[in-house]
């Protein structure tokens, strides 16, 4: 409808004249950006797996739109491959996707509008939750005002999806086998700028101890719980956490 | 008669919309519904917001000690001394991600050739 970008007037309006659009816009424009590019490292990683496991196009394009959080399509596609049955895949990859729904729970009262912003604007952007822009809308969102920050993340994980999304394509048709190294590489660039930019998220002292205890507790759980280990990981490090800074901030009260 | 469902074009779509996609979105779904309550300055929320640092943090520690495909042939102790150096070279550069992130690589990398080298 209207020309979009940076042809819009800009000198009249103040900061929070901007309508929803001029925020999503936004929003796009903030998603090229270091993360959407780690993302897309990441997924051009997984789109080399998808093939050498022998998904086809269709089907891995399918899973990076719709699933949308690496972890479970990593999980789906081990379970499409093994010839799994669609419950057990179904409960395997629930397992792995346990991770959002506190991830969300977190997010909810930072983006919406009380009393303006209506559920199904809400179950919609829930699609774009994933750890990438959930860690990007925990450190920027709060520096928004209110009204700016659903047009923002919409705009934003939309850019990102769809960017990533025909870059997995891309990767699928152009690259037969990478080289081991360059594999191994993109592998490690998700852990790494999880580790940082989580870590720059924190903006409290329980966060920085939730962190510490999930990076000690997910691998034992792992090795003793495997299946539930990340929810467990969750529930105790994130209550140990809480509770012992709880009691630094306000004592035994 | 299962084999010939699991041959047919369109059963991996299946699979996809109900074990990928309602599996994982359902979960979003819920995260609304349940953190639509919550007090952005309440306690509630701060304890929520730990167990969500706390699971990512576990999927961190997962994906850097148990990784998949080849970077699991790499040695543990590469792999988190990468780690290591790039969240070091992250704080001395008073965290700037993108150099943090650079620096495990070129670690990585130059760990892994030294390796190859010397093997």
């Amino acid at each position: 409808m209207s020309p979009s970008g940076d042809t819009s007037p800009t000198g009249a309006e103040t900061h929070d004249a901007l309508s929803g659009r001029q925020w999503m816009l936004r929003g796009a424009r903030a998603a090229i950006s270091i993360p959407a590019f780690i993302l897309t490292a990441a997924f051009v990683g997984y789109a080399g797996l998808a093939r050498e496991t022998g998904l086809t196009l269709g089907e891995t394009l399918a899973m990076t739109g719709l699933v949308w959080a690496l972890p479970s399509v990593v999980v789906l596609t081990g379970a499409i491959s093994s010839g799994m049955g669609l419950i057990p895949a179904g409960i395997a990859v629930a397992l792995a996707s346990v991770r959002l729904m506190p991830m969300t729970m977190a997010l909810m009262p930072i983006i919406k509008v009380p009393g303006k912003t209506k559920n199904w604007q809400m179950l919609l952007a829930s699609h774009f939750v994933a750890v990438t822009a959930w860690v990007y809308a925990m450190k920027h969102l709060p520096e928004l005002p209110r009204e700016a920050r659903l047009p923002f993340f919409v705009g934003f994980g939309s850019a990102v999806s769809s960017f990533v999304f025909c870059m997995t394509g891309i990767a699928y048709l152009l690259v037969e086998r990478m080289p081991d190294m360059v594999a191994g590489a993109l592998v490690l660039l998700t852990p790494v700028y999880f580790l940082c930019s989580l870590w720059g998220a924190a903006r409290l002292n329980a966060d920085k101890a939730a962190m510490i205890a999930g990076l000690v507790l997910g691998p034992v759980f792992f090795l003793y719980l495997p299946g539930l280990d990340l929810l467990w990981t969750g529930l105790l490090g994130g209550t140990i956490a809480y509770l012992a800074t709880r009691v630094m901030r306000r004592g035994l009260s | 008669m299962g084999d010939l469902v699991a041959e047919t074009w369109w059963w991996p779509y299946v699979m996809i919309l109900v074990a990928g996609w309602l599996a994982t979105d359902i979960w979003r779904w819920l995260g609304v519904f349940a953190g639509g309550r919550l007090r952005e300055d309440g306690e509630l929320l701060i304890w929520v917001r730990c167990v969500a640092t706390a699971l990512v943090a576990g999927v961190i520690s997962k994906l850097i000690l148990f990784p998949q495909g080849v970077l699991a042939e790499t040695p543990l102790w590469l792999r988190l001394a990468a780690t290591a150096f790039g969240f070091a070279v992250f704080f001395a550069s008073r965290q700037r991600v993108f150099v943090g992130v650079l620096a495990a690589e070129a670690f990585l990398i130059s760990g892994w050739l030294l390796l190859d080298a010397l093997g």
